[in-house]
């Protein structure tokens, strides 16, 4: 990076990638009558990694929802607005959930391997899941290569058929990660993915997240600002309103928006004055 | 001098807490011998009673009139093995199915009634299944006494039991494997037939056993469907004989070879249940990691 872009930021730094792989418009998304998020409108770079930062509550693991349409899991809950991926709206009423969500990856909060299956079943579950019939050689082929790509597979390679909850936090967590790869997602979500984890198992996740950037658009939420300052391209702020709403303050690029933020909420949660 | 006062008083308080609680642990314990004693001394009983009768042909032979000596209560055994299997086979797939659309499919309007009528079902007396399934099937659509009529009317029973066991059951599947396999792009069903049953297995053979073991000791519904039967039958459009129903016609005949039998029967029946007990320990043994 250049100096210029690192001093100058009056006007928001322009999108690296001419179209962007996730483009959020006037989203808004409710719990019943409760509004978590209000009006985001974002552009996500393909193959970057984008963080989504703000205190506890700001809505921001919401947002991450709504962009693989998990959001509408929970009962009773609502969005409004339009999410595209590609050029295609997600939320328009001839898309089904499913497909949308067999192209948008998800890792969660704490690691969730399925339990009663194996280490080999977890990362074919997803090919499974979604019903591609898929030989067994090559599934073990596909298997090897996503427990390559979520840097685990030297530590399981001997205990394939060993259940993924006796790994450990972290090797789990890289299982999970795995597990999503392995339907070839375009898109990654990942909420907080290492809060649950300890420093050697954070460290490890970052490092993939910087490495899996290369092949797949990441978007991750975290309440670590370390965090999303070693991992992300590009960084959003998020923070509730006096309504409990939460609302996009500020997006750029990650170095700007931790060196010279243009909103004073910003610079207020990112040194530390509040969150 | 007050934090010499404060000291006594918190003294004399904690001896006094200390008296309650033993005088509770006490009674617990008390409580708890008294109900393990029950128990043993029911055993017992049944064994020294019911072990006379326990002989080879107990098992495969049918009841002989009274004053021939031998003869056993095979039908009684086979009677209870049809009875079971029939309602079983009702009863496990609409238990589980319902179940499954109550806890996955509750943000439907029908899920509580679904609920709410299980509970109802459960809560009736086995006599009265038995007198409604008289009505329909003895006096209706069969037309008279049959096994069938005795396995639907087992079946009532057990599917309430299966029903709401297996709730709670699919309730403990954490709501995280749910959504990642959704988040995988699995459809529904299959989340549920792949994640959450496999997730749940345990838990939903323990409630199949369970409901089964109840049925198998239910006596009043049988009366007014299955009736009994003195011989070998596996036609389920005939009466067919069923081990509590034996029970209790031979401990109300004045015969003392019979009241032997009553007792043999109601040990093979203890025994039957406390091997479906262990069957189940075992089988819901989580697989080795």
């Amino acid at each position: 990076m250049t100096v210029t872009e690192r001093v100058a930021p009056t006007v928001p730094a322009p999108i690296a990638s001419a179209t962007p792989a996730v483009r959020i418009e006037a989203l808004s998304a409710w719990y019943g009558a409760a509004q978590a998020v209000g009006d985001v409108g974002l552009d996500i770079d393909a193959k970057a990694v984008t963080a989504i930062i703000g205190p506890s509550g700001c809505g921001k693991s919401t947002l991450l929802r709504c962009l693989n349409r998990m959001h509408e899991v929970t009962p009773g809950a609502r969005v409004a607005g339009q999410v595209f991926l590609g050029n295609e709206d997600i939320y328009w009423t001839g898309m089904d959930a499913v497909e949308v969500r067999s192209r948008v990856g998800m890792v969660f909060q704490k690691p969730n391997p399925f339990p009663m299956m194996s280490v080999y079943e977890n990362v074919a579950a997803g090919p499974r899941l979604r019903g591609w019939k898929t030989s067994r050689a090559d599934m073990t082929d596909l298997v090897e290569r996503n427990l390559r790509r979520a840097a685990l597979w030297d530590e399981v390679k001997d205990k394939l058929g060993r259940s993924g909850a006796a790994l450990s936090g972290g090797q789990q967590q890289r299982l999970c990660i795995a597990r999503a790869l392995a339907t070839d997602p375009a898109v990654l979500l990942m909420d907080e993915p290492a809060s649950a984890l300890d420093p050697i198992a954070t460290y490890k996740i970052e490092e993939l997240v910087r490495e899996l950037a290369a092949e797949v658009t990441i978007v991750i939420v975290t309440h670590n600002m370390q965090q999303a300052s070693r991992v992300s391209e590009r960084t959003a702020f998020m923070l509730a309103g006096e309504d409990g709403v939460g609302r996009l303050v500020e997006h750029g690029r990650t170095a700007d928006l931790f060196t010279t933020p243009r909103d004073p909420r910003t610079e207020a949660y990112i040194t530390g004055r509040f969150g | 001098m007050t934090a010499l006062a404060l000291g006594v008083a918190h003294s004399r308080i904690t001896r006094r807490r200390r008296v309650k609680e033993r005088v509770m642990a006490g009674l617990l314990l008390a409580a708890t011998i008294g109900a393990a004693a029950l128990l043993l001394i029911i055993l017992g009983f049944v064994l020294i009673r019911g072990l006379p009768a326990i002989t080879p042909a107990f098992f495969t032979e049918r009841s002989l009139p009274q004053g021939e000596p031998g003869g056993g209560l095979g039908p009684a055994l086979l009677g209870t093995l049809v009875l079971s299997a029939i309602a079983a086979a009702l009863a496990i797939p609409i238990g589980i199915a319902s179940a499954i659309f109550v806890v996955e499919y509750r943000s439907g309007r029908f899920a509580p009634v679904v609920r709410f009528a299980a509970e109802l079902i459960a809560g009736l007396p086995s006599i009265v299944v038995g007198v409604f399934v008289w009505a329909f099937l003895v006096r209706g659509f069969i037309g008279h006494y049959a096994a069938l009529a005795g396995g639907i009317a087992l079946a009532v029973i057990m599917t309430p039991i299966i029903a709401r066991t297996v709730e709670e059951v699919l309730r403990l599947v954490p709501g995280s494997l749910r959504e990642a396999a959704l988040a995988l792009g699995a459809p529904r069903w299959r989340v549920i037939v792949r994640v959450v049953l496999p997730t749940a297995r345990a838990g939903i053979v323990t409630a199949a056993i369970l409901a089964i073991a109840r049925a198998a000791g239910e006596t009043a519904p049988l009366l007014l469907t299955a009736l009994g039967n003195l011989f070998f039958s596996t036609d389920l459009l005939r009466p067919i004989a069923a081990l509590p129903l034996q029970i209790y016609q031979y401990a109300a005949s004045p015969y003392d070879d019979w009241h032997t039998k009553a007792w043999g029967g109601s040990l093979v029946l203890v025994v039957v249940i406390g091997l479906l007990s262990v069957a189940l320990r075992v089988a819901t043994r989580s697989r080795v990691r």
